[in-house]
């Protein structure tokens, strides 16, 4: 054998994890909690579901072939079908087509690849979406519709889903509020919460999610159940979820002592909306979060009480795509603040004192 | 007894399997051995003999230079045939002075240093004599020579003699079977640098993973009570030098000092050994037991080499390659040299031989970084890796410096688990190497600046003392010529 050189140095072992597998089971945890909302919102929900994911899919095939590559060459790492996933989750389960293909476009062409593509942007793409077609188009992100199930007695045919998701045909007549909408709604008209969320669907049907939402927003023990499995095989950790719930129930249930006629408490504020899903699944997600688990907290904190705050007093009834948007900004520098101590060094970077033997 | 944590860490897949059950055999004497002159840190020793020489098993042939060297010996008799450059085990390729040996096939001792019979009533002193004057060297692969370290007991007080049978490289075997078939010898040998330290106790770590070395170990040292057997977690790597003081003593190694300035010095099960032979029998180091292993190796083996046997006769007594290997290596894979040759040979610090198909390694290829920061977590010197790596790839090395990627130990961890498969220690290695290089630039820059402002200092003082012994020889000319003048006056008058 004559002479090998080297490409690299060590280590010549390497663990068997990659993107691919990471994102794969993002989804697999996503999975139950994704496929009871498609059976309780029915075939509208399942057509623009499939509409939202096809047109993320396609928006990173056209961005992708734009720089010279393969069109199809980075699909197979699953982030485009995972933010498209998520995006879906966040929408009107009854919403048009259009708004899961602007989602696209605002996801995956701006918020992704106009930053360099996987890695390399600062804002969560599906958040983006969901906050630009929120600010964009109000009424049609805020139609609710109370569920619908398959194979019920209220189900929708294919047919009458093809007219709600590509045609234009009005849901006045089945629409209905979220519980953070209804609540805030109220409140504005001078009704105590005390006495406006006794109208509210009980805890148990909110865990469940038979109400009106988000395929996300609803259904909040499947998703916490995709994010404890996430927990289990080590693909996220504690660290935001606890602090984004921690943060979001301590600061509901404080306000609620103080004064329970204008605030909500911590239980309905974590299990309203779509906590579960933003902490577990959105928060977390790598790419913009920060890196060390000190950052971690940080976020996860900074999240809760942004969307606190912009439940109990900005004008949306949702706050949490607007919190994870704010701390995304202030990721790099978080992570500026929090590196980890390195070893045989102080917190500043300097060799620990050697310490005097007695 | 009470352990304590250590930072980050993975738990690559160990591999022992193939090899653990695997008894020491000695390899048959190669047509030639290639010593090296250079097989440890420090400055290279120097040939005492040329070519025609005839030499004897365990005779100096190179002798150590300066304080940081090591002398070599010749581990068979036979007749030197050349004194030449070959290709050294560097994965840079490139060649250096090496001893060749021809063996004679009578394998004859030369006369070697007298036995110590009783080395727990000599001065340390003789110890570490014997230590240096054997070319005895680190043994778990970065080859420092012992004898340096043994004297750190001169300067500083040495609590503990941490030995150190970890062994958390995944594949190598070698430790563990020095210590199951060897242990009293270990454990004597340990005695003895303990002795040679001043170090009042000696605690022997091993890693959970190797119950058969803990059991016989532990027999072994039962009669000595200032020696301890340690079982520690498998988390690689344990077995480096500031890990595995942490995690015996509780105690963080500053930056930029050594384990040796909180009282603990951390010697590898193997030198112990070697050591031990050297002092009760006079041997030196001339060969030592090398972990040959791998999925394209057909047998794998821990086999007792020759230093100087060529990495290609080993193969051979192993049975081969099975397929053609898509990695070679010189000692573990996660801190392991790429081999560059199979003509190179087997040195002092060689831990082991791996033969790696493409399956074991899993390498693939890189995408992009997805920050999910879970090389910040494994990074046992608590470094930023994900933030290091692009600031070097862009030739940002002042920034890499400040976060501190000279600290890194290129353990490995981070390129292991990144899901990205990016190089990473590939970057710090490339890193570390330019920012030694600047700063050994900037010290010849220093220092040239300083020999020249002193040359300058000195000329200008030679120059003023020469213009002071100017005006005083005029001065005096000047006196000289008044008193004269002076005198003519008077003289007139």
């Amino acid at each position: 054998m004559s002479t090998l050189y080297p490409s690299k140095t060590a280590p010549f072992a390497y663990s068997a994890n990659s993107v691919q597998k990471t994102m794969t089971t993002v989804l697999l945890a996503l999975a139950p909690a994704t496929l009871f909302n498609l059976y309780l919102f029915g075939w509208p929900a399942i057509l623009l579901f499939a509409v939202t994911v096809g047109a993320c899919a396609a928006a990173e095939a056209s961005c992708v072939a734009l720089s010279g590559r393969p069109a199809t060459s980075t699909l197979g790492d699953g982030s485009a079908v995972l933010t498209g996933w998520l995006l879906a989750m966040s929408l009107p389960p009854w919403a048009p087509w259009w708004t899961g293909v602007l989602g696209a476009v605002f996801a995956i062409h701006l918020a992704k690849h106009a930053y360099g593509g996987l890695g390399q942007n600062a804002f969560n793409p599906a958040m983006v979406a969901r906050v630009a077609l929120l600010v964009s188009f109000p009424v049609v992100m805020t139609t609710w519709v109370v569920p619908h199930p398959l194979f019920s007695a209220n189900a929708l045919g294919l047919a009458d889903a093809f007219a709600i998701t590509f045609g234009s045909k009005p849901l006045d007549a089945m629409s209905s509020a979220s519980v953070l909408g209804f609540v805030k709604t109220e409140l504005s008209r001078g009704i105590p919460v005390t006495q406006s969320i006794t109208q509210v669907p009980n805890l148990m049907d909110m865990a469940l999610g038979y109400r009106a939402g988000s395929m996300g927003e609803t259904s909040a023990l499947l998703i916490l159940a995709g994010g404890l499995f996430l927990m289990a095989r080590g693909i996220i950790s504690w660290h935001i979820p606890v602090t984004v719930i921690g943060s979001l129930f301590l600061m509901g249930t404080v306000f609620n002592l103080v004064n329970p006629a204008r605030f909500t408490d911590g239980t309905v504020q974590v299990m309203s909306g779509a906590t579960f899903l933003g902490a577990f699944f959105i928060a977390t997600d790598y790419v913009t979060s920060p890196v060390s688990k000190q950052g971690q907290l940080v976020f996860g904190i900074g999240i809760g009480l942004f969307t606190w705050i912009i439940r109990t007093f900005a004008g949306y009834p949702e706050g949490m795509a607007f919190a994870v948007l704010l701390m995304n900004s202030l990721t790099p520098i978080i992570d500026q603040y929090t590196r980890p101590r390195g070893f045989g060094r102080t917190r500043k970077g300097e060799p620990l004192p050697l310490k005097v033997k007695s | 007894m009470k352990l304590f944590p250590i930072r980050g860490g993975v738990h690559p897949e160990y591999r022992k399997e193939l090899c653990s059950e695997k008894p020491i055999v000695a390899l048959p004497m190669p047509d030639l051995l290639y010593i090296p002159l250079q097989q440890h840190i420090g400055a290279p020793a120097e040939a005492l003999v040329s070519e025609g020489d005839l030499v004897k098993k365990g005779q100096m042939i190179a002798r150590g230079q300066g304080t940081v060297s090591a002398p070599h010996h010749a581990p068979t008799s036979g007749r030197i045939k050349a004194v030449t450059q070959v290709l050294a085990i560097h994965p840079s390729g490139l060649t250096q002075l090496t001893i060749i040996i021809e063996p004679d096939g009578k394998d004859e001792w030369a006369d070697l240093p007298a036995p110590i019979d009783d080395p727990f009533s000599v001065k340390p002193q003789a110890i570490k004599d014997r230590v240096a004057q054997s070319g005895i060297v680190g043994m778990g692969g970065a080859a420092f020579p012992s004898a340096v370290k043994l004297n750190l007991g001169i300067q500083l007080k040495i609590d503990l003699l941490l030995l150190n049978g970890a062994e958390c490289e995944p594949y190598l075997t070698c430790d563990d079977r020095v210590m199951r078939e060897r242990a009293e010898e270990v454990i004597d040998g340990a005695r003895i640098m303990a002795h040679a330290l001043g170090a009042p106790k000696v605690i022997i770590a091993i890693e959970e993973n190797k119950p058969q070395a803990i059991e016989i170990m532990t027999r072994a040292a039962a009669a000595q009570p200032n020696v301890e057997v340690v079982g520690v977690p498998v988390q690689y790597p344990m077995g480096a030098e500031r890990q595995l003081t942490q995690a015996i003593t509780g105690l963080e190694t500053p930056s930029r000092k050594l384990t040796a300035d909180l009282g603990v010095v951390v010697h590898n099960v193997a030198t112990a050994r070697a050591v031990q032979q050297a002092v009760r029998y006079g041997r030196p180091l001339v060969s030592r037991v090398v972990t040959v292993s791998g999925e394209a190796i057909r047998e794998p083996k821990n086999v007792d080499v020759p230093i100087g046997t060529p990495v290609a006769k080993l193969v051979e007594f192993c049975g081969g390659f099975t397929s053609e290997p898509a990695r070679l290596v010189n000692g573990g894979p996660m801190m392991g040299a790429p081999l560059v040759s199979l003509e190179v040979p087997v040195v002092k610090g060689t831990s082991g031989i791996l033969a790696l198909t493409a399956a074991e390694v899993k390498e693939r290829p890189t995408s992009p970084c997805i920050r999910c920061g879970v090389c910040i977590t494994v990074c046992p010197c608590g470094l930023s890796p994900v933030e290091m790596a692009p600031h070097i790839r862009k030739d940002h090395l002042d920034v890499a410096a400040k976060l501190g990627v000279m600290d890194c130990f290129s353990c490995g961890s981070c390129s292991w688990v990144c899901p990205s498969h990016i190089p990473l220690v590939h970057y710090f290695n490339y890193a570390k190497g330019m920012l030694a290089e600047q700063d050994r630039e900037q010290t010849k820059i220093e220092r040239t600046k300083r020999l020249a402002e002193e040359h300058g200092i000195r000329i200008e003082k030679a120059d003023e003392a020469k213009k002071a012994a100017m005006a005083a020889k005029q001065a005096a000319m000047a006196a000289k010529k008044q008193s004269a003048t002076a005198a003519d006056d008077k003289a007139s008058t």
